[in-house]
Formats: C-alpha cells, sequence, structure tokens
C-alpha cells in the first residue's frame, strides 16, 4: 500500500464577500451603519475530503468558479481554511504562475537567487544548479537583463526551469503548461514525465480535458464548491464532458 | 518564539536576497549609486541648516551634528515603516501563490532601511571631523539605541502592514501622521523652546526618547543614561508586541483582501 501523501478532510472554505469589497475606512462604516458587514456568506468550498498516495497525478476538473484555485491554494498551504484540515506529507513546490515570483527589475541571475530563496533553498544550492537552471530556459545570453525586457516567453521559460529545478514530493500545476512555443513545451513535458518516474505527486487544474485523461491517473469533479464525483481520470474525464 | 527563530534561520538566504534586492533597486541605473547615501543626507542637512541658522537663530552648539543625528534617525523611522506598511500589498502576488512566513516581508524592509542607515554613518563621520568635534569612543553606544529603534519599527511596520491591507487610507494617513510627528519630535530645533503648556507633545512621544538616546551618543559623546535606554527598551517591546499581536490575528485573512 503506497502512503498517503496530501489528506484532505471535511475542508470547507467560507468567503464574506461584502468585507471583501470594503477597501477604505468610510466604506466600512457605512457598511457597518448600514448592518450589511457581515452577512454575505459565500461558499467557496463545502465539506471536500479526498486522499492522494504517493506517485498519483491527481487532477481537478470543473467549470470557472468551482474551487478549483481554491483548493489548490489551500493545498499549497497560501490559504486556511475555514473548517477541516489538509495536511502534507513532503515538500510541496507550487509552478508558480508566470512570473509571479520575479521582480522586473532585477536581471535573470538575481531573479533566480530570489525565486530560490522563496522556494527556501539556500545560496550555496541555488549556486550549484545556476547553470543548470540558465540551460534548460535557454537564457545563456540575457543573464544580465533585467527581466523586464523579457519576452513572455522567455518569462516563462525561467518561472518553469526554476520551478523544476529540483524534484519535488508534490508538484502543483494551475493551468501553466502552456508555456512557450511547441519545442520548449515539449521539453517541459519531458521534465514532468521524468518527474513521473521518479515517483513525484502531482495536483493539477485545467480545462484541457484531453491532456488531463492522457496524463492523469484520478480526479475529483468539483461543481459549485461541492465534490460531484470522484475516481479514476477515466471515468470522471468521460462524466464531465 | 522558539518556532519564530527557526523559522528566520530557514529564511534567512530569503531575507538576505529581498535585503539585498531593496539596496540593489535603490541605487540602480544612478551614477552615484551607494555614495547617494552619503550625499542624500549631508545635501538635506546643509538645506535646513542654511533656512533655520538664518531665520531662526537657534541657539545649538554644532547645529550641523544635531541636525544630522536628527534627520537620520528619523529617516530611518520613516523610511523603514512606510516600506513595511507596503510590503505585504506589494508582494500580494507571490503570497497568493506559495506559502512563506508573511513577516519576512515586513522584516527585511526594516532591515534594508538599517543597511541604509549605516551607509549614511560616514557622512555623521565627516561632519563629526569638519566641525572639529572630538571623537569620543563611547560614540559606537549608539548600537544600542539603533538595535532598539530598529524592534520599534518591526512592531510599527508589522502594525501598519496589517491595517493597511484592510484599509488602503491608511497609505495616506501615515504621510500625514509622518509629517507631524517630524514636527513634533525635535530634530531641527532645541527642545527648549517648546513652551511649558506643549512639553505633552514630546512626552508622549515615543520618538523622542529614541531622538534623546542617539543624540546622548552621537552628538554629545557620552554614555545613553540608563534610564534612557530602559524607557526606549519598553516602548520597543511594547510595540513590537501589539504588532505581533495585530499580525498574527489576521495574517491569514490578508490574501482575502490583497
Amino acid at each position: 500500500m503506497t502512503e498517503t501523501v496530501i489528506k484532505v478532510k471535511n475542508v470547507s472554505m467560507h468567503f464574506n464577500l461584502m468585507v471583501e469589497r470594503t477597501d477604505s475606512i468610510k466604506e466600512y462604516l457605512l457598511k457597518l451603519i448600514k448592518g450589511k458587514l457581515l452577512y454575505d456568506d459565500f461558499i467557496a468550498l463545502h465539506d471536500i475530503s479526498f486522499d492522494v498516495k504517493r506517485g498519483e497525478i491527481f487532477g481537478l476538473v470543473g467549470l470557472n468558479g468551482a474551487g478549483k484555485s481554491t483548493l489548490l491554494k489551500i493545498i499549497a498551504g497560501v490559504l486556511k481554511p475555514t473548517t477541516g484540515e489538509v495536511s502534507v506529507n513532503g515538500t510541496v513546490a507550487p509552478l508558480i504562475e508566470v512570473g509571479a515570483g520575479f521582480d522586473p527589475d532585477l536581471t535573470a541571475r538575481e531573479n533566480i537567487f530570489l525565486n530560490g530563496a522563496i522556494l527556501g533553498y539556500s545560496q550555496k544550492f541555488m549556486a550549484s544548479k545556476f547553470d543548470e537552471i540558465i540551460d534548460f530556459a535557454e537564457l545563456k545570453a540575457f543573464i544580465d537583463v533585467p527581466v523586464k525586457n523579457f519576452s513572455s516567453g522567455m518569462y516563462a521559460r525561467l518561472g518553469f526551469s526554476i520551478a523544476t529545478m529540483v524534484q519535488p514530493d508534490i508538484l502543483i500545476v494551475d493551468e501553466v503548461l502552456s508555456v512557450g512555443d511547441y519545442r520548449f513545451q515539449e521539453k517541459c513535458e519531458k521534465r514532468i514525465e521524468n518527474m513521473i518516474q521518479n515517483g513525484v505527486t502531482i495536483i493539477i487544474v485545467s480545462h484541457n480535458v484531453t491532456m488531463m485523461k492522457k496524463l492523469c491517473t484520478h480526479a475529483v469533479w468539483l461543481e459549485h464548491g461541492s465534490m460531484k464525483a470522484l475516481g479514476s481520470a477515466k471515468e470522471i474525464c468521460a462524466m464531465y464532458v | 518564539m522558539f518556532k519564530c527563530i527557526a523559522e528566520i534561520k530557514k529564511y534567512q538566504f530569503l531575507i538576505y536576497e529581498l535585503v539585498i534586492r531593496d539596496i540593489k533597486k535603490k541605487y540602480r541605473r544612478s551614477v552615484l549609486g551607494v555614495v547617494w547615501s552619503i550625499l542624500n543626507p549631508l545635501l538635506m542637512m546643509a538645506v535646513t541648516a542654511m533656512v533655520f541658522s538664518t531665520i531662526f537663530r537657534f541657539q545649538i552648539e554644532n547645529y550641523p551634528l544635531y541636525l544630522l543625528t536628527g534627520q537620520i534617525m528619523f529617516t530611518f523611522f520613516s523610511e523603514s515603516t512606510s516600506f513595511a506598511m507596503a510590503s505585504i500589498i506589494e508582494n500580494a502576488s507571490l503570497l497568493k501563490k506559495i506559502y512563506i512566513p508573511k513577516y519576512l516581508f515586513p522584516l527585511s524592509r526594516v532591515i534594508s532601511s538599517c543597511v541604509n542607515l549605516l551607509f549614511t554613518l560616514p557622512a555623521l563621520l565627516l561632519i563629526i571631523f569638519v566641525t572639529g568635534q572630538t571623537v569620543h569612543i563611547e560614540m559606537t553606544a549608539f548600537i544600542v539605541s539603533l538595535a532598539l529603534l530598529l524592534v520599534l519599527c518591526f512592531g510599527v511596520g508589522l502594525l501598519l502592514s496589517t491595517a493597511v491591507v484592510y484599509f488602503r487610507d491608511i497609505f495616506h494617513l501615515y504621510g500625514v501622521v509622518l509629517s507631524l510627528l517630524s514636527y513634533a519630535t525635535p530634530i531641527f530645533y532645541p527642545e527648549k523652546i517648546i513652551p511649558e503648556e506643549y512639553q505633552w507633545l514630546i512626552v508622549y512621544n515615543p520618538l523622542y526618547y529614541f531622538l534623546d538616546a542617539f543624540r546622548e551618543t552621537l552628538y554629545m559623546g557620552m554614555l545613553p543614561d540608563i534610564e534612557l535606554i530602559l524607557r526606549c527598551a519598553v516602548i520597543a517591546i511594547v510595540a513590537l508586541i501589539i504588532g505581533v499581536y495585530f499580525f498574527n490575528k489576521h495574517e491569514n485573512h490578508f490574501i482575502l483582501y490583497i
């Protein structure tokens, strides 16, 4: 029996829509007076439970607004669920959305170190991986160029290259596999396949059902924040389409 | 507490990188670069000294040094707290994607302002030599008050960065508060000129005590008064506790508002 790496147990996430829209004291006071402040509960996730085992490629499918990204954020530890709990066993590497961790004014070299630090690696480690990252991203000529001058493809290549330079236990992928040209995409896919062979667990969100069918082993279907179905990727995708 | 120290240790490379980033960005593409850290306070001091020594004629011995100590200290406070205030919002895109202890951002901002202050020390030395002030070994004791001020700034920074996530108004408000503080603190005037009925202005101004401690060492060249240092320590620790309390209470919800 393979071990469970991610355990999602009765997770619910509520947002307070009214409070979220108050950005200034004036609005806040106005709403407080009107008594509208506290009650407009929006349930983004309702009682979600599932286990992910080591080596599984786990897909999340559902329409826009079904709560997929919210669930990913909870698993990544960025959001705390309102009720329920998530236990994660192992290192989580989120494939940071293109360029989110970059500082546009810094050069590629500086950004690699900054990004590595954000992901929790040491300076020594980053220095040893530096060449590999640059090689994979094919940006040798642009090492000392501020990344604000990069094209979107270069941005994405650098981001992908940093995020996948080490084998994490769990990789979180939120609709970012479509980076760069077809040649680089092939390279990305190869790298991910490599990781799969080495036993990485992947959680993936995508609207691309064909890809999900091909890639995933298990899937969960979310609808309006509730779990509609859970099972093997083939079944779920067939039901979903 | 121990968890926090272990966490800081784990992320020390990140803190280092964030501090370096702030400093690099500050001087990128300027010809003189880091020299501005020395030049800027000197020029500011020269301008203020020109204005106030001709118009008001304060009776202060070695006015340039008096002014510079005040300005360096106040600049550190205002710069570090306003940068720390913005730090959570500025790094919103990052905080939404990946788990990082959030207090690292205000912390690194305060540290980078402190490094900036250290860069301005040559300016201070220059003024000490030029004005013929004798150098005392006791002057190095300013490190103690600087360390305490750092704690104060971090506490205030935590509080402000929490508040500003919920109310962006604080951005605008804090600018006004800072300019109020800069007048309520005897930076460019002698504290003797404050009339009796307005003494409360400095008695209740926490920055006044830190300024006093700074001046005792750097301006007067003595060891700071123990009682004064204790006062500063109490203020700093109270500010830190308040800051940590509010930050901790709300940090899990930041992501919904940034």
